[in-house]
């Protein structure tokens, strides 16, 4: 072990973002790494492998200018940790935690490292408390509580980024708990999103921190600002006692990168060329949810995903479904027919619903409100393939109530606009168009 | 034994180190972590890492063992939360709060915990190895110690003792203790194998009817997400009629877990009445824990699930999803720089599930008694496709295959197995077991249920062209039945009183719905209408 930085100049070679550094002492694996350009230019670099002496070094930052002679790299004998406090509230930051809402860097409490640790699986309690985002298909069908993760499964060209500002600016607890804030990390934006959700950020009623990673910035950063996001909730959730919800997007552009760093690494391409460890390098990320017992805080995620080519089997929803609890999926049909949030409540699933609503959680009759939604507007769908078979006129009475119910519930219940509901509006909504198609209702 | 680290690539370490064995343990780094040798070679040995190496340096010492990656074996097991390696979580949790940070080492057996011990064998008498020297009251079970020497016994203790000292003693001076370390991946002995026959009881109607597990044998249960493996894993791990279940979450969700572990505290084994956490091991390696120990998971939950089919008990392990196992091989294989096979796959992926699955089984102990190892497995296809390499590997090695379908699971329809496509090679020693047991009609309500479901498809299919109105009665009626068969009979709500479905209802309920058909239908054939018979 070493006692101190040690500054090397023998590098070896340098392909795309990897530098291969030689005769290094005591290095360590995941170490941070500060290396300088000739210039002067300094960059953040992570030991990722190690062999005799000979290290190699992936590079956050633009490697171009470096040299073999003159670039020199500064082992820290540290991994990568993040500054806390509970002064990052309010805050923007870059994806190297540098603050870009042009105000002082704050005056760091502690520091921890941004892979954190997994929680003990018998230290964890169950998710079961409601969280309200103010749209009636997720609220009242798909509801989200404390300490899940939930992601927004969208395609190119649907309004998610509507989406998910309307959800920071509206989310809340119900009845209105004090200590919740929002974590916020944008991950490959251009500059148009930006101000889109700058603006959006100046309108939030919370308190939030920001990561933002810009589309022609660093790849590395777009990996490290969803972990710098977490490290920073887990920090506010954990040691503060706050209820955090953290809003990530788009994950497809994070795992874009991941495949990227992975090519550049050489490492064997999985499907569709994404690495074959995404499974596990995604867990550590959604992971991170939960409630702890005996801690007041908790995380809750919603990571937004851009579904590629519209293909639900790809691999970044398809590895994401299997880690997070339910999906709330966007679709584009009910876009076109002008309907906001577009939300397809037949895919979309919030696996931890059962257990946050009902009486103390949400209200007596939201279970039944919902399973009976659910299923006449299932039927009301199916119905639909009957009808461009038969036509209208072939069906029966009854089957026709079932049509104009799927209609009326996709016009006045999934879509709502910007207007935000709460929970007794998004159940009250339901119970008047069950009663109005459907007959007595709960 | 010690060396120093070499390099370090993922999760596996590089030392120079003369004497170290393949498999050895090995503990790595000042922070002392457990590892595993995968490789030698004169230049050095490749260990596989169990816990994150990010904070290991160059030069650390690595210090081995001298055994292989063991589990402890012995009373205490039961109603234990352990992760991948054997570690006892819940202590893990006292003892360093709710994050794990790594390189902690926590026996999985209470040494300084009392147990009382019934001896079966006096002093002075001859024992041979295989036969039990007595046994502990470990909850509900008598928790058999089998001799594994032969020799006149000297002493054995009757009443209460520890772990932490020998309970018995040999007239030629070898010592008896109370537990055992098993190396993981060598299976446990026994006499021989018998054949499979005997059906295990899910609970599941859709299993216990149409495809049946049984005793000794192997399932998987293949489907893409949110089409309920877990689910129906755990419903099988609440209901199943077995005395030990052992249930790995092998790279899963961590809620989930903690979601079982906390439902289980409250509920009885339907049974015995007894409680449910007294029959039952979990092993948590959740997906963000170290990829390294999720692939030993199965290994650690395979060598508990023998230790008490040896005592000739019907043990369950049931394995959340294998996939996540067979993810971490190929981890560790890349980190290795092993040649890939196909998707990315160490080429041994299939001897390697296939030499696992051996690991279940009906068995003669070695104490002469009978008990069973039964698997039921999970595998997570990407993309739902079952023609990919580990739902493929699975296939060929195990004797059901449960379909889980994304169409039946986005219509609400739980347990969304395909009963078109799903399979169980258990079936007819089922049949036999159930025609004698409970009833003759269980046969023909199986057939006659296989023929409704497969006529409805037929029919559906020619609905879609002259609509429903255009079917005669006789279909209509059919098409009717087939869909209370499927809503009624083949759907099971895992959060409502039906989750649970003991044989005798299984037949009822199919029994009552076959009868309504039949009534039906006559009325029919005298020149009823559909209408009027039913409203
Ligand atoms: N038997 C059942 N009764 C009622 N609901 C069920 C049943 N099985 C599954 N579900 C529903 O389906 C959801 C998904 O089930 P489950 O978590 O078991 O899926 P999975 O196949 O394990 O998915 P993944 O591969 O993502 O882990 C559950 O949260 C529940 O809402
Ligand atoms: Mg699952």
């Amino acid at each position: 072990m070493r006692l101190s930085e040690h500054i090397y100049k023998t590098i070896a070679a340098i392909r795309g973002v990897l530098l291969f550094v030689e005769n290094v002492r005591g290095a360590v694996m995941g170490e941070m790494t500060r290396v300088i350009s000739p210039d002067g230019r300094v960059m953040e670099g992570e030991v990722l492998k190690i062999e005799g002496g000979d290290v190699l070094i992936q590079v956050f930052g633009e490697t171009r200018g470096l040299d073999l002679e003159n670039t020199s790299v500064v082992f820290t004998d540290s991994v990568k940790k993040a500054p806390l406090a509970r002064d990052i509230l309010g805050r923007i930051f870059n994806g190297s935690f540098l603050p870009v809402d042009s105000l002082p860097m704050f005056v760091p409490r502690k520091w921890a490292r941004i892979s954190g640790f997994p929680i003990n699986p018998t230290a964890r309690a169950r998710p079961e408390e409601f969280i309200e985002t103010g749209f009636s298909v997720i609220d009242g069908l798909n509801t989200l509580v404390k300490g899940q993760k939930l992601p927004i499964f969208s395609c190119a060209g649907l309004p998610s980024k509507e989406l998910t500002t309307a959800i920071l600016k509206n989310a809340g607890l119900a009845g209105g708990g004090k200590d919740f804030v929002i974590v916020f990390a944008a991950l490959g934006l251009t500059h148009n999103e930006y101000s889109y959700y700058l603006q959006a950020l100046g309108e939030m009623r919370t308190d939030f921190t920001a990561f933002v990673n810009m589309a022609d910035e660093p790849v590395m950063e777009r990996l490290l600002a969803p972990r710098f996001a977490l490290t920073a909730a887990e920090y506010l959730a954990f040691e503060l006692g706050m209820d955090v919800l953290v809003v990530i997007t788009d994950m497809t552009n994070y795992c874009d990168a991941l495949r990227e760093v992975s090519t550049a690494r050489e490492e064997l391409p999985g499907r569709r060329g994404y690495p074959g460890f995404m499974y596990s390098d995604l867990s550590s990320i959604y992971e991170r949810a939960g409630r702890i017992k005996g801690m007041s805080g908790s995380i809750t995620m919603i990571p937004v995903i851009t579904i590629p080519e519209d293909d639900i089997t790809h691999p970044i929803p398809d590895l994401t479904g299997y880690i997070t609890e339910g999906q709330i999926v966007m679709s584009r049909d009910l876009h076109q027919k002008g309907i906001f949030p577009p939300v397809d409540v037949l895919p979309s699933l919030s696996r931890l619903m059962q257990r946050g609503i009902g009486a103390g959680h949400t209200r007596g009759d939201h279970r039944q409100i919902a399973n009976q939604l659910y299923k006449y507007y299932a039927k009301g769908r199916e119905l639909r393939r009957l009808e461009a078979i038969v036509g209208r006129d072939g069906m029966t009475e009854a089957d026709k109530r079932l049509l104009d119910f799927a209609e009326a519930f996709e016009r006045e219940f999934v879509a709502q606009g910007a207007k935000r509901k709460n929970i007794n509006e998004t159940l009250d909504t339901g119970i008047e168009l069950i009663k109005r198609f459907c007959g007595g209702g709960p | 034994m010690t060396g120093r680290i070499d390099g370090i690539s993922g999760p596996t370490v590089n030392v120079k180190m003369p004497g170290l064995r393949l498999y050895d343990r090995v503990y790595v780094g000042h922070a002392m972590l457990t590892g595993e040798v995968v490789r030698l070679a004169k230049q050095g040995a490749v260990i596989q890492v169990y816990e994150n190496t990010a904070g290991l340096a160059m030069g650390e010492p690595v210090r081995g063992a001298g055994l292989p990656l063991a589990v402890r074996l012995g009373p205490g097991l039961l109603s234990g939360i352990f992760d991948g390696l054997q570690r006892p979580l819940q202590r893990l949790k006292e003892e360093i709060g709710p994050f794990i940070t790594g390189g902690q080492e926590i026996s999985a057996l209470d040494y300084t915990r009392k147990f009382h011990f019934f001896p079966q064998k006096n002093k002075g008498e001859e024992v041979k190895q295989g036969d039990i020297l007595g046994y502990f009251a470990e909850g509900a079970f008598k928790h058999h110690l089998v001799s594994r020497w032969n020799g006149t016994l000297a002493w054995l203790v009757s009443g209460a003792c520890r772990l932490d000292s020998p309970i018995g003693r040999f007239e030629d001076g070898t010592e008896i203790p109370g537990s055992l370390e098993w190396p993981v991946r060598v299976p446990r002995p026994y006499r021989r194998k018998l054949t499979v026959s005997d059906p295990l009881l899910t609970g599941q109607r859709c299993v216990d009817f149409l495809f049946p597990m049984a005793r000794g044998g192997t399932v998987i249960l293949p489907g893409g997400f949110g089409t309920g493996k877990t689910i129906l894993e755990q419903s099988i791990a609440k209901f199943a009629d077995v005395d030990i279940v052992v249930y790995v979450g092998c790279g899963e969700r961590g809620n989930e877990m903690a979601e079982l572990i906390d439902e289980f505290g409250g509920l009885n084994d339907p049974w015995t009445g007894r409680k449910l956490m007294e029959r039952t091991i979990f092993v948590a390696n959740t997906s963000n824990m170290p990829v390294a120990a999720r692939e030993a998971s199965i290994y650690t939950a395979v060598s508990m699930a023998e230790y008490y089919r040896d005592m000739g008990l019907n043990v369950l392990l049931l394995a959340d999803s294998l996939s996540r196992w067979a993810e971490a091989l190929r981890e560790i294989s890349s980190s290795l720089e092993e040649m890939p096979g196909e998707e990315g796959y160490p080429t041994y992926l299939a001897s390697r599930l296939s030499s696992f699955f051996e690991r279940a089984g009906t068995v003669e102990t070695l104490s002469g008694a009978t008990g069973s190892l039964s698997m039921i497995l999970s595998v997570s296809p990407p993309g739902g496709d079952f023609t990919e390499p580990v739902t493929q590997a699975c296939m060929r090695a195990t004797g059901g295959f449960l379909m889980l379908d994304t169409t039946l699971a986005h219509r609400r329809h739980f347990p969304a197995i395909n009963w078109l496509q799903s399979y169980s090679l258990y079936e007819k020693s089922a049949m036999a077991y159930f025609n004698g047991s409970l009833s003759p009609a269980w046969e023909e309500a199986i057939r006659r249920c296989r023929d409704i479901l497969s006529r409805e498809m037929s029919l559906t299919a020619v609905a879609e062209i002259v609509g429903h109105d255009g079917l005669q009665d006789a279909d209509r009626l059919l098409m009717r039945t087939a869909e209370t068969i499927r809503q009624e009979f083949l759907c099971q709500n895992a959060y409502t009183e039906d989750a649970f479905s003991p044989p005798e209802k299984t037949l009822a309920a199919i029994a009552a719905i076959l009868q309504g058909h039949d009534s039906a239908a006559e009325k029919i054939t005298k020149g009823g209408t559909l209408d009027e018979i039913v409203p």
